[in-house]
Formats: structure tokens, C-alpha cells, sequence
């Protein structure tokens, strides 16, 4: 903590909307992570963007669990009786 | 073919960043996995079966992605947060205001993958792809970058891109309803 902190030093909310990815990826050099983990402590609002950034990636995960049809399967399970056919 | 339920939704949405149409996306899966079956002997432990999968699907759609002449859209770079919500130090004007989760989490995801959806179809092929890769395949970065053939700064300001418009429509989603 220093007096002199000058405003070039210090990583504002649009900023950090824009290293947010870098960030959870580690990919920031140390003292910009330090910086940007210092805004965070003193911001609500980031704080809760960063909730934000983390339910996004989670909630698209869930996407996962797909939709594959009956119709789909049906085709792919032939292509493997196809392929055992043709390895006896 | 536990493989092919475990997988098969995986190739699809692959090859449909690829193709234009299901269809062909379907075929494209389904070659994919002929070329499993023919591979089989050659995967050697290098890397997971995910990631060789992939390959082989990539490979596929490559090819055939070419003859249907998908375009790509490269799409402009906007900034993750419009900057209208920020005043002229960089500060919040319009702040993120918190969602509220529904204590069913499934629930709270079933709201959400109909607009995660739409919004993933909006994306530009490339930031597709990694989002694809990254957050719903859940490959690591390192894995992404060897399948796409990029760098490591692109894959993340690919993501970057694709998270932050994936956000974007939570946000306009839960602030409609």
C-alpha cells in the first residue's frame, strides 16, 4: 500500500472485463493478476461479473448432456454391425 | 457402443461448426467413426481417446467442410461489455446485477440451454469451436490449440469472445423473464 498510486497502476472495471478470461485461464503475467485480484476485493460488482463468467461456463457444460435421437444411434449401431461383419 | 453414446453428440456439434447442414454433419460423425474403427490399432496412448477422436472427426470435417464452402465468419471483435455501461473512468454505470439461481440447478440450466444454444449458433465458427472444445468438450487449453492448429493467445481471445457473448445472453435472457 503506497501512497503513490498512480492511475496507470490500477486495472478499472471495463479493463477488467476484458482480462477476465486470461485471469481464470492464469495466463496474466503475476503483477496484472495481482492487480486484477486487488480490484476484485474492493469490487462488488466485479465480484459478481466473475459469479457471472463462472455460471456461463458452467451452465454451457450442462449442454452437454445431448440430444441424440433414436434415429441417429439406430444409424451409428449399424455402421458397427457393418464393421463386425466385415472383420469376421 | 457405449463409446458412440458417450461421443457421438460430441462429433455432431464438431462437424456442424464445419457443415452447413445436419445431415451432413451426421455423415461426417458417421465416417468419423469408420475411421476409428480402422485406427483403432494406431492409437497409440499419446493422447486421451477424446482428443484423438476429435482429430479424427476434425480431419473429416476438413474435408468435407471444403466442398460444402461454409463461410467463415470472422465476426467483429465488440468488447465483452458494452461500454456504454461503464462511465468515462472505467467504472460500472449499469452494473452486473446477481442471478438469481434457482435452488433446482437443473432447472436453472434448463431455462438457460435454449439461449446457450442460440447464442452458441451465433458465434463466429472459430470462437464455436473453442467454446466446443473448451467448456462443453472440457479439453484443456493446450488440447484445443493442437486440435485447431492455433496458438495458445488465440484460443484465449477466441474464448474470450465466445464466453463474453455467452454471457451476454444469460444476462438478456434472465433480464427478460
Amino acid at each position: 500500500m503506497t501512497m503513490l498510486s498512480f492511475r496507470g497502476d490500477q486495472i478499472d472495471c471495463q479493463e477488467l472485463v476484458e482480462l477476465i478470461t486470461d485471469y481464470l485461464e492464469n495466463a496474466l503475467p503475476r503483477k496484472q493478476s495481482r492487480r486484477l485480484a486487488k480490484h476484485l476485493a474492493g469490487c462488488a460488482n466485479c465480484t459478481e461479473y466473475l459469479d457471472q463468467m463462472r455460471t456461463t461456463i458452467a451452465s454451457t457444460g450442462q449442454l452437454r448432456a445431448d440430444d441424440l435421437t433414436v434415429e441417429m444411434l439406430a444409424e451409428v449401431t449399424s455402421i458397427f454391425r457393418r464393421w463386425q461383419g466385415e472383420a469376421d | 457402443m457405449e463409446l458412440v453414446w458417450r461421443y457421438h453428440g460430441s462429433l455432431l456439434r464438431l462437424a456442424r461448426t464445419y457443415v452447413n447442414s445436419h445431415e451432413v454433419a451426421e455423415e461426417v460423425a458417421q465416417d468419423t467413426w469408420l475411421g476409428v474403427l480402422r485406427g483403432l490399432d494406431g492409437f497409440a496412448e499419446r493422447s486421451t481417446f477424446r482428443t484423438w477422436l476429435l482429430s479424427i472427426l476434425l480431419n473429416c470435417a476438413r474435408s468435407t467442410g471444403v466442398r460444402e464452402h461454409r463461410s467463415i465468419a470472422i465476426g467483429a471483435p465488440g468488447p465483452a461489455v458494452e461500454a456504454s455501461r461503464f462511465d468515462s473512468s472505467g467504472n460500472w454505470l449499469s452494473p452486473p446485477q446477481h442471478w438469481v439461481e434457482d435452488s433446482d440447478d437443473r432447472l436453472f440450466a434448463e431455462t438457460l440451454s435454449a439461449p446457450l444454444r442460440t447464442a452458441l449458433e451465433e458465434l463466429p465458427v472459430y470462437q464455436r469451436q473453442v467454446v466446443l472444445l473448451r467448456d462443453i468438450e472440457g479439453l484443456s487449453g493446450h488440447e484445443a490449440c493442437e486440435l485447431l492448429d492455433i496458438s495458445e493467445a488465440n484460443q484465449r481471445v477466441l474464448l474470450h469472445r465466445g464466453r463474453s457473448h455467452l454471457r451476454q445472453a444469460i444476462e438478456a435472457q434472465l433480464a427478460g423473464a
